[in-house]
């Protein structure tokens, strides 16, 4: 499926909001209360920037290439900001294997490098759960979890762990509760938010039963050596103040073929990656022959995240 | 054409009389003008910053801005319990005072719309909101929901008190025909508030605190506590000040119904406290937190306060001989407002969203910034009701009618 084919909104309206969105964001901007908010000064085509999904090809191409331009500018390297679609026939499922996972937060932190997530202050997409190993017979109960363990070694004796991130539901609380549309479902199964257009009233947060969506309660900042230049659109590329954000099961890298960070980080293997929908992938694999589980599965919200047994 | 000039002449008479005052009111618009100045300033630091200049974190994504939210659509659903007797029964003590209590709805809705503009991230973004220019997620988002009825309900008290007040004005009566359909759509309008912000946060399966079927009645309850002993402590306040006519009688009976509203919502959380702890789960570690702390006992010593002050207020409220005092009256109002404010503010928001999906309790409070910006909105909202009450009080008073020139 290429970018045009994107499940798009109401384009028929297009024109008409175009113009009332001129008057009215004209107005915040004289405003000031832009310049105020970016720090930065008025940027009018940011300003008046529309949803993602009412974008035109061009419009959406106009939008990379500008965003282009201003990272390459602020961080001194040559980025690229991509806004690929989904591919036809995929799904994409994530497993992960609790009796592999030692704890040693290798997946968080090659997450942040490559999601280019503030390290002051600090954002982290994935957050590692300690349990005691005879507690989670009876299940996994999150406030008996410990994410702020601090080991000589890990995996700590008689302790087991638990990477928890965004889950990619299928029936996704935040995206319901969004009043703006800044977040949705992209055919590929990932939940996506578009960063200039969330407003940060935090009900996504509310709504996620994972604690996975992260708020930029300040600036963020990444130093200018470790940003990577390979961006996309609603995936990896800078975000703002005043913005949520979370896993876009690294879109950057998977809709181009790639594993996601984490995955290619675990040092033990832990972690599984690949397309829901064809038969013979490793996922389905799994999901045929472990013993998988999802979290909260009481809630319905039906994730696309699936832990598992794989050895004990 | 006629009709317009003369509403000019009572625009124009209207921003006379509240640039004229004595002493106290200049001092009390004064003290009022310079909370908000203060408030200003904090929200610029805000501004500059970002949220990190409040309390709030990701694991207490919601703090004292989004609880000040919910107990002022409380305050503003109220007035629909001086409307109802004022204008379907003609209670004549009441329909004295209605205009204020609808005024005072109308100075709550804007605090409202404040609190959530002052929350969000990204203030210049609040325009993808509206229809036709943003991309309001409609209907699946109750926050839209709440957007459209917390303006119904703005528009409607509104165009009721400006009506009513501009016929007394020209010494007209009002047209009842004119005014009962719109002010009896001001009384769903007002359950309906109240209903939708009940349902913001009872519509997260997330959040097994506030995943309940009572939290609306719940919400309803408290806020025919909070709004009227609200109204009974600013009609004292009025009366002291200014020679306008509000009698006993007429808070006695909104002393009575408050009795009613105390004992729905203290029956209310009772159920909520067996249906927690007679079989809990673990989810009840959320009650937990709320009425024992986890370790802390911060929140369990506020969460034990509000009770007390609720429990105080309804043996005055029920009580007649207690009621019947005017000064024990506004003692229990006082605390009711104390207690709603609590039960319906912070101890909502805190136990709601601590421990969070990840098990981790972070103990929030409000920063100075916080409260400072909270303080210039509750400033701003009593800043619309001093005005628009001295205009209509003026008009009441006869101070203030239209002559043919």
């Amino acid at each position: 499926m290429s970018d045009d084919d994107r499940r798009r909104l109401s384009p028929e309206g297009a024109s008409r909001r175009k113009f009332l969105r001129t008057v009215v964001a004209g107005a915040a901007g004289a405003a000031g209360v832009g310049a105020a908010v970016s720090g930065e000064g008025v940027d009018w085509e940011a300003l008046l920037q529309k949803n993602f999904r009412e974008m035109s090809r061009e419009e959406l191409d106009a939008v990379l290439r500008r965003l282009e331009k201003k990272y390459s500018k602020r961080y001194g390297k040559d980025v690229k900001v991509s806004a690929t679609g989904p591919l036809e026939g995929v799904v994409y499922g994530y497993g992960l294997d609790v009796s592999r996972c030692i704890g040693c937060r290798k997946c968080v932190y090659a997450c942040v490098d490559e999601n280019n997530q503030s390290r002051d202050p600090q954002i982290q997409w994935i957050r590692v759960l300690e349990f005691e190993r005879e507690r989670v017979e009876r299940g996994f109960v999150m406030e008996d979890g410990n994410p702020y363990y601090d080991h000589e070694q890990v995996p700590a004796p008689g302790k087991v762990y638990l990477p928890v991130s965004c889950q990619h539901c299928e029936d996704s609380p935040c995206t319901a509760v969004c009043p703006t549309g800044a977040t949705w479902t992209e055919p590929d199964g990932i939940v996506v938010i578009d960063y200039d257009w969330c407003i940060g009233c935090r009900y996504c947060m509310a709504a996620c039963p994972y604690g996975a969506r992260k708020f930029n309660w300040g600036d963020p900042s990444v130093p200018d050596a470790d940003i990577n230049p390979n961006m996309h659109l609603l995936g990896n590329r800078p975000r703002s103040r005043g913005v949520v954000e979370k896993c876009s099961f690294c879109i950057q890298r998977v809709r181009d073929g790639q594993y996601p960070a984490c995955l290619e980080a675990c040092p033990v293997g832990a972690r599984k990656f690949g397309n829901l929908l064809d038969p013979n992938s490793e996922i389905r694999y799994l999901l045929e022959n472990k013993r998988t589980f999802v979290l909260r599965a009481e809630l319905d919200t039906r994730p696309k995240f699936f832990y598992f047994w794989g050895t004990a | 054409m006629n009709g317009l000039i003369q509403f000019v002449r009572f625009a124009q008479g209207s921003a006379a009389i509240v640039l004229r005052g004595s002493r106290q009111y200049w001092t009390w618009v004064g003290l009022l003008l310079l909370v908000i100045a203060t408030g200003v300033a904090a929200y610029t630091n805000q501004l500059t910053h970002g949220l990190i200049v409040s309390n709030m974190r990701d694991p207490m994504s919601w703090g004292f801005y989004i609880g000040n939210f919910a107990f002022f659509v409380g305050v503003a659903a109220a007035a629909v319990i001086l409307v109802v007797p004022a204008y379907v029964y003609q209670w004549g003590p009441i329909r004295e005072v209605v205009l204020l209590g609808e005024i005072m709805a109308i100075s709550a809705i804007i605090m409202c719309m404040l609190f959530v503009a002052v929350d969000v991230g990204r203030p210049d973004r609040l325009w993808h909101l509206f229809p036709g220019v943003g991309l309001p997620n409609f209907p699946s988002s109750i926050l839209v929901w709440d957007i459209l009825v917390l303006n119904a309900y703005f528009a409607v008290n509104f165009f009721v008190v400006t009506y009513i007040v501009f016929k007394s004005y020209m010494g007209q009566p009002y047209k009842p025909e004119f005014v009962y359909p719109i002010v009896f759509l001001s009384i769903p309008l007002a359950i309906g508030i109240h209903t939708v912000t009940a349902f913001l946060f009872m519509g997260l399966k997330s959040r097994p605190f506030w995943n309940t079927a009572i939290l609306a009645p719940r919400f309803i309850s408290s806020a025919f506590c909070s709004g009227p002993a609200l109204m009974i402590i600013i009609f004292r306040v009025l009366r002291a000040v200014s020679p306008i006519p509000i009698s006993n009688a007429a808070l006695r009976k909104i002393g009575e119904l408050l009795g009613y509203a105390m004992a729905a919502n203290l029956f209310f959380l009772g159920c909520e406290v067996f249906e927690q702890f007679y079989a809990p789960t673990r989810h009840t570690i959320h009650a937990e937190f709320q009425w024992f702390g986890l370790q802390e006992h911060g929140i369990a010593v506020y969460t034990w306060f509000a009770l007390v002050c609720n429990s105080a207020a309804f043996l005055i409220f029920g009580i007649s001989r207690l009621r019947d005092r005017i000064n024990v009256l506004t003692v229990g109002c006082v605390l009711a407002v104390a207690g709603v404010f609590i039960e319906k503010g912070l101890g909502l928001l805190l136990p709601g969203l601590t421990p969070d999906m990840l098990g981790e309790v972070y103990r929030y409070a409000p920063s100075l910034n916080e409260v400072l910006v909270a303080a210039g909105v509750w400033s701003i909202g009593a800043l619309f009701f001093t005005l628009m009450a001295r205009v209509a009080m003026a008009i009441t008073l006869g101070e203030f009618r239209y002559q043919q020139k």
